[in-house]
């Protein structure tokens, strides 16, 4: 998984408390505190943890959809990245080997325009993605990712396809970042501000759907206000609670680096024990021993 | 050690500019550690019109800002971004840096061979790059027997813990490259030391890998010259005199170790600190002598503890200084864990672990 694809887990119903817990790396968090900020994962819920490296997940993917054709599964797999993404070998390699093994995944580019600072044009001169799919004997959609109906309706077509005809297929969602690429970036020093706004105000996916919503009788600025308060005050209890939660124990540090630990591990544990007990001032208070 | 600059002083070019240990020809600005990489990535592309800086989003001035106002001032030609493929950076570097013997052969300009390719990934966390940096770019020069070689290209990459990085954003990975004859593995210190080595590793005639230590890049502040400076690589340098133990290590880890240094002294233990700065080929001499002067060594470094780049120094001293030893080598480095978020502070190689081994090896 991408690290840009939360919605998809909320979705699948992972709670906001879930969420917190990863983010804040307390002891509840699944993970157990030793990965960055939203990079959730999931068993439960089928979702691979996320990495920070990109694209290397999308082999993973075809791997798991052949998997799940062995296994005669009513299910194909989705993996999720951006336009930089499918510079990297990874992102080739996927795409030949899902066509080859006749692997049930769908391949789903977010083509955001930028990469970090990288816009498109100096990640690639084809036609977008979508060629590239079809250069790989992949059926390819591209569709207006700004547009959630024609998204959904995209990913359900594509997801019978896989499915029902053991199958790659590859989605390009042609939409726009408006947000900075993370809380360290600042995007106004590599595009301008009237960019970001004309993609904020004219093309926003949420206003439009919000538009069609509303105008069939779904939804209304009522609704949409009693929602934001509630998801708020939600999130902020999910994080108070997140937060108050202690870390995960120092055993984790140890643990999960193969099934049992070896030898050398349960060494370096009983060292890093002593030399807490010696000095416990350069240590967490908040991580238990 | 001496031969790197033997080599380089060959090339009339690099010769005339000041190429010294101690950095004090005339003095400079206080800067940090990501502007002297700056400086020196500056004085790269002035000095030389074929060298060339390009890589993921290093047009805008990079995510670490080394490449500030570099594409402004020498061209979108010179200075640029890449797509975002490790593998693919990497190649295209040593294709463009192999040219030389080509371009070279047709004017005869023989001596002159400094071109300088300087490629940055993010981080060097893509293993299809190895391939390139490992089959390709190590061995250009061997399995051509001389015919070509790609030694112009220069490969900066962040390393090291920064307080937040988890498992992909604070590893430190040189260990890896060392165990491949044909690379050189350079790692500064400070900001005065990187602009030097940084200069020596794009001048270097074989293919450099240029570990920036990520804590440091804004921490780490002093007087840096703003002349065209380099520091020889291959050359370890005793920062700190000692008679009772000798400790190495380089990079962001010298800071603890130096302040361990401060501490033992304090407990009546004279230490000596050596900054190896380049790892392969390193400077054993210098170390050895230090030894056979001690009789104590202590190597300290984030990687993992297990085939870290201890390990080496560690087995070669015992070769060499068997019977001047008077304690097993510590060493006092990372865990055999993957880096961890939450746990980094357990994880470290603190400056109290690396005082306590002192103490323990000093008293053995
Ligand atoms: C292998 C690898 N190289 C570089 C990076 C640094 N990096 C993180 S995100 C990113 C840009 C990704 O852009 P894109 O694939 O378009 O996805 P977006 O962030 O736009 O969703 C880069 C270069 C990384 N995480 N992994």
């Amino acid at each position: 998984m991408q690290y840009r694809e939360p919605g998809v887990l909320l979705w699948r119903g992972f709670t906001l408390q879930e969420f917190a817990n990863q983010c804040f790396g307390n002891k509840a968090d699944y993970g157990k505190g030793r990965q960055m900020p939203i990079h959730y994962g999931s068993n439960k819920l089928n979702y691979f943890t996320v990495s920070s490296t990109i694209a290397t997940q999308l082999p993973h993917a075809v791997g798991a959809a052949y998997s799940l054709k062995m296994d005669k599964r009513d299910a194909c797999t989705v993996t999720y990245f951006g336009d930089g993404g499918t510079s990297e070998g990874d992102f080739h390699a996927a795409l030949n080997f899902a066509a080859v093994m006749e692997a049930p995944v769908i391949f789903l580019c977010r083509n955001n325009g930028w990469a970090i600072s990288t816009p498109i044009s100096e990640q690639f001169r084809s036609d977008g993605v979508v060629v590239k799919g079809q250069a790989y004997g992949i059926r390819s959609i591209r569709v207006d990712g700004n547009d959630t109906l024609a998204v959904y309706n995209a990913v359900r077509a594509a997801r019978e396809m896989a499915i029902n005809e053991h199958r790659p297929i590859l989605i390009e969602a042609l939409t726009y970042r408006v947000g900075h690429h993370s809380t360290s970036d600042d995007s106004t020093k590599y595009r301008s501000v009237d960019e970001i706004e004309h993609w904020r105000m004219t093309r926003d996916p949420v206003d439009r759907f919000r538009k069609w919503v509303v105008n069939s009788g779904l939804w209304s600025n009522e609704d949409e206000s009693e929602l934001r308060s509630d998801v708020r005050k939600k999130i902020l209890h999910a994080i108070q609670v997140a937060e108050k939660l202690e870390k995960p124990p120092l055993a984790d540090l140890f643990t999960d680096v193969y099934d049992r630990l070896p030898e050398n591990l349960c060494e370096q544990e009983r060292l890093v024990r002593d030399t807490i007990k010696k000095h416990p001032q350069d240590y967490p208070s908040d991580v238990p021993v | 050690m001496s031969i790197p600059m033997l080599r380089l002083a060959k090339w009339g070019l690099i010769s005339k500019r000041c190429f010294s240990n101690t950095t004090t020809c005339e003095s400079g600005k206080t800067v940090n550690l990501f502007s002297a990489i700056n400086q020196a990535l500056d004085i790269a592309l002035d000095t030389d019109p074929r060298s060339y800086i390009f890589g993921e989003d290093v047009s805008f001035g990079g995510v670490f800002r080394c490449t500030s106002g570099l594409a402004d001032r020498y061209g979108k030609h010179r200075v640029f971004n890449t797509p975002l493929c490790e593998q693919g950076i990497v190649g295209f570097g040593i294709g463009l840096a192999a040219m030389i013997c080509i371009t070279d052969r047709e004017t005869a300009q023989l001596q002159k061979s400094s071109l300088q390719i300087i490629s940055f990934p993010l981080l060097i966390r893509h293993e299809s790059l190895w391939s390139q940096i490992v089959n390709e770019a190590a061995k250009f020069r061997y399995r051509s027997g001389n015919q070509f070689n790609c030694g112009g290209l220069t490969i900066r990459s962040p390393y090291g813990a920064v307080g937040h990085g988890g498992h992909y954003h604070s590893q430190s990975p040189e260990s890896f490259f060392c165990h491949v004859p044909g690379l050189k593995v350079v790692i500064p210190r400070s900001p005065q030391q990187a602009k030097g080595l940084l200069l020596s590793s794009i001048r270097d005639p074989n293919p450099v890998i240029f570990f920036e230590p990520k804590w440091l890049y804004r921490l780490a502040v002093e007087e840096v010259p703003e002349h065209d400076y380099m520091l020889p690589l291959s050359e370890a340098e005793v920062i700190r005199q000692g008679n009772d133990i000798t400790l190495v290590g380089w990079g962001a880890q010298l800071a603890l170790m130096e302040k361990a240094c401060d501490d033992a002294e304090k407990a009546g233990i004279s230490c000596e600190l050596i900054d190896l700065k380049t790892l392969i080929p390193w400077d054993k001499e210098t170390v050895e002598a230090s030894v056979r002067k001690t009789g104590k060594l202590l190597v300290s470094h984030e990687a993992p503890v297990t085939g870290g780049f201890g390990a080496e120094i560690s087995a070669s001293i015992a070769e060499r200084c068997f019977s001047r030893l008077e304690a097993p080598v510590a060493r006092i480095c990372g865990l055999d864990t993957p880096f961890p978020l939450v746990f980094e502070p357990f994880y470290m190689p603190t400056k109290n672990k690396i005082l306590d081994a002192i103490k323990a090896t000093v008293n053995y």
